[in-house]
């Protein structure tokens, strides 16, 4: 997968140290399993925290959407957040990627503070997020769409734009960026789509197309707000193999929203349960799936 | 189906013309049907189809057109890309074309300026509506895009009274900070004015150097003599039966076209970049290009300085090359921006091609047409002296006698046009919101993402051969 290519032009600080990004990448994590080879790859049995969300309060007016949220998200996990509607998921979602400014508390990725930051800097940093009704750039194309992901584009300055002599590094930029973009698009399966605009798409391939753009943009920590919903199961079932392929090959940590519990059971190896704005409890699946609290206040007792 | 979308079918069967080709073919196409109908209506006209009449009033329409087609061009950068919802327009020409005349009317004049050269008088001007942009837009840009709308229309009209106020009529900057350096003052007085309600003379404007071409004393032609060049072409014109004026109007308007491609090349260009394709992001949905890792206040306060700057040159081009310039001027007036949204709309907000023919349909059709149509009745008709009120035109219609009716319309044709504009925005909002052109998918993009057969571009350097860019 080429989509980390773009970072070493990346203006957000690393500059000139090449090491951590681009195709220097460790990338033979393959093989053998995957809890075992992130944490190898890191260095300490329990992998170091991506995320860290502290006490995380936001207020509505008199609601209290989010009321003390504190929880950790492993690096290169895949963490699933759950909870009944209007238990402050997408809100902590919000404050964390900088759409929403916390009344309180902290939020910590890879190490840096970024309470507060603007969500442009905040994705700049690899933490990017999807929305829970897909929003689409409705009259742009499907490769526009995705073409607009990538960091640190020598073109999104005026006058590399339009100024002739420096247009052709913008060229031939763009030539390797349309490389990636229709793999991405392949891989997603939605190449056919590649000229439409994406307002013209269908719900699922919404969903889709908003999961193949914030790829694009070459993230370590992705938040998914409910990605699968109005997705096939055909196509559930490949989103999930290429999320988890994701993890091994490039060490991506996913934080997941999502209704469907047997998806979560299955697939995420800590789940955190949110209830009336806090962490109601966390933990393996298992330990979550007889948990007499989590029981009462959202999965009822079918499960 | 509408007219426009058979029209877009046609053209599929021209899918192996080069793009820019086709939009040169098309904007052609509307101006020779343009002028095919001005022709007509010169020959049928009061004054007679001669060449002369015809080449003046082409002329007359060619120059609308470019002027709102330049105009166009500006606002689609805001509005049609970015989604920027500036309805000031009028008062960011106002800007270009005070800055331009403070800085160009020299020490003498009344009001007087700082007598630099013309150059520098239009980058000044440029400049100054930049950065009245960018301080009208930081804070609004911050803001939901309604905001940006009312700052703008309310910027538009302070601007308007500001420049109508006695208080700036003359002025003397620096007239009580005396310091001396060894006997030198080192701020000395400047006096400067904008003539407030009584308007400014601009001596030194855009018209000159195109004068210039004909004559050795381009600023009073009358007092010299015609140069070489100008012997020969007025010369040939005049024998032609095309009075003086109209020739040195249309160079004129020949440089007006070349401004023209001149924006649109590089609105084109800023269209197709990773630039534009940030702006077009903003326009749809600007959470989004957050989320992306776009940081969009950058590139909004970016390119509403950057149309500000061309809507100051627009203005220059329009209100200063008259030579003179007051605040009552039409060309400042809120109705002026309206206008340019109208033509933007029917090409299609979006569409840089769109943009030229809206300029283009707008002048001709809906602002010069009108004109030319109630003259034409007048004189056909021979409608005679125009009623005095409604009451006067209306009565004779009981009798069955509709000629003082139809005089009262061509007599009033000047305000009938509102009527016939906001017909045509009720008739676009309902059958054609997008305009013209609005929908086509023009890719922001610097080379072409998908082949024509929708497939992913094998040969990379192929591909772009074809394009011809760089």
């Amino acid at each position: 997968m080429g989509v980390r290519a773009m970072s070493d032009t990346s203006p957000a600080g690393e500059g000139g140290e090449p090491a951590t990004t681009g195709e220097d990448r460790p990338t033979e994590a393959t093989g053998d399993g995957t809890a075992e080879t992130t944490a190898g790859e890191a260095g300490e049995s329990p992998g170091p925290s991506e995320l860290v969300v502290e006490d995380l309060v936001k207020r509505f007016g008199g609601v209290t959407a989010v009321d003390g949220a504190t929880f950790e998200v492993e690096e290169g996990s895949l963490t699933g957040l759950i909870g009944p509607n209007g238990a402050g998921k997408s809100t902590t979602f919000n404050c964390i990627t900088g759409v929403h400014e916390p009344d309180g508390g902290s939020v910590t990725f890879r190490g840096e503070e970024i309470t507060g930051l603007r969500t442009a800097r905040i994705a700049n940093r690899g933490l990017v997020r999807t929305f829970q009704i897909a929003r689409e750039l409705e009259e742009m194309t499907v490769l526009e769409n995705l073409m607009l992901s990538p960091q640190g584009q020598v073109g999104e300055t005026l006058s590399h734009a339009v100024l002739p002599g420096l247009r052709g590094r913008v060229r031939d930029q763009e030539r390797d960026l349309r490389e990636e973009v229709w793999e991405t698009l392949e891989l997603f399966e939605i190449d056919h789509l590649a000229g439409e605009h994406a307002g013209n798409l269908s719900g699922g391939q919404r969903k889709l197309l908003e999961l193949a753009r914030a790829l694009m943009t070459d993230p370590d920590l992705l938040l998914l707000d409910e990605p699968f919903a109005g997705v096939n199961p055909t196509l559930e079932e490949k989103l999930l193999d290429r999320i988890h392929g994701l993890r091994e090959s490039e060490n991506l940590t996913f934080l997941l929203v999502e209704h469907d519990m047997d998806l979560i059971m299955d697939n995420c190896e800590h789940v955190i349960v949110m209830h009336q704005g806090s962490v109601l409890a966390e933990g393996p699946p298992e330990a979550i799936r007889n948990n007499e609290r989590v029981i009462d206040a959202y999965l009822g007792d079918e499960l | 189906m509408s007219a426009a979308d058979t029209l877009a079918d046609r053209f599929d069967r021209f899918e192996d013309t080069p793009r820019w080709l086709l939009d040169v073919g098309l904007i052609a196409a509307t101006m020779g049907s343009i002028y095919l109908l001005f022709t007509i209506f010169t020959f049928v006209g009061p004054a007679g189809g001669t060449f002369g009449t015809v080449v003046a009033n082409l002329q007359t329409i060619t120059f609308w057109t470019a002027l709102y087609a330049m105009m166009v061009l500006a606002l689609n950068l805001h509005w049609g890309y970015t989604g920027l919802f500036n309805i000031g327009v009028a008062g960011f020409m106002a800007i270009g074309v005070y800055a331009f005349a403070v800085l160009t009317v020299p020490p003498t004049g009344s009001p007087p300026g700082l007598g630099l050269p013309l150059w520098v008088g239009i980058i000044g001007g440029m400049l100054a509506a930049a950065l009245v942009g960018a301080v009208t837009a930081l804070p609004a840009l911050r803001l939901r895009a309604d905001y940006l709308a009312i700052v703008t229309v309310a910027l538009s009209e302070i601007i308007r009274l500001t420049l109508l106020s006695t208080k700036f009529e003359s002025f003397t900057l620096f007239a009580n900070l005396d310091y001396e350096v060894r006997g030198v003052e080192i701020l000395p007085d400047v006096a400067l004015g904008t003539g407030a309600g009584r308007g400014m003379n601009i001596p030194v404007n855009p018209s000159i150097p195109v004068k210039s071409i004909f004559y050795t004393n381009p600023s009073n032609p009358a007092a010299g003599e015609r140069t070489a060049v100008g012997e020969v072409v007025l010369g040939a014109f005049v024998n032609a039966g095309v009075r003086e004026t109209v020739v040195v109007s249309l160079a004129y308007t020949l440089l007006l076209i070349g401004v023209v491609a001149l924006f649109y090349w590089l609105l084109v260009r800023v269209g197709n970049s990773p630039f534009g394709r940030v702006l077009k992001a903003i326009r749809e949905d600007e959470l989004v290009a957050n989320s992306l890792g776009k940081d969009t206040r950058m590139f909004k306060i970016k390119v509403f300085m950057l149309g500000c700057a061309l809507m100051g040159l627009g203005g220059i081009l329009w209100e200063a090359q008259r030579g003179f310039t007051d605040p009552t001027s039409t060309t400042f007036r809120p109705i002026q921006t309206f206008y340019i949204f109208v033509a933007l709309i029917i090409g299609g907000a979006g569409s840089n091609t769109g943009s030229v023919l809206g300029g283009a349909l707008f002048a001709s059709l809906l602002f010069q047409g009108p004109l030319f149509v109630s003259r034409i009745l007048s004189h056909l008709l021979n409608l005679g002296d125009t009623p005095s009120s409604f009451a006067a035109a209306i009565g004779p219609v009981f009798a069955l006698e509709v000629g003082p009716l139809l005089a009262y319309a061509a007599g009033n044709i000047e305000e009938l046009r509102f009527v016939l504009l906001g017909v045509v925005l009720v008739y676009l909002m309902q059958n054609r919101p997008q305009g013209l052109l609005g929908h086509r998918k023009e890719v922001a993009a610097s080379v072409p993402l998908i082949d024509r057969d929708g497939n992913r571009p094998r040969d990379a350097a192929a591909a772009d051969g074809g394009e011809g860019d760089e």
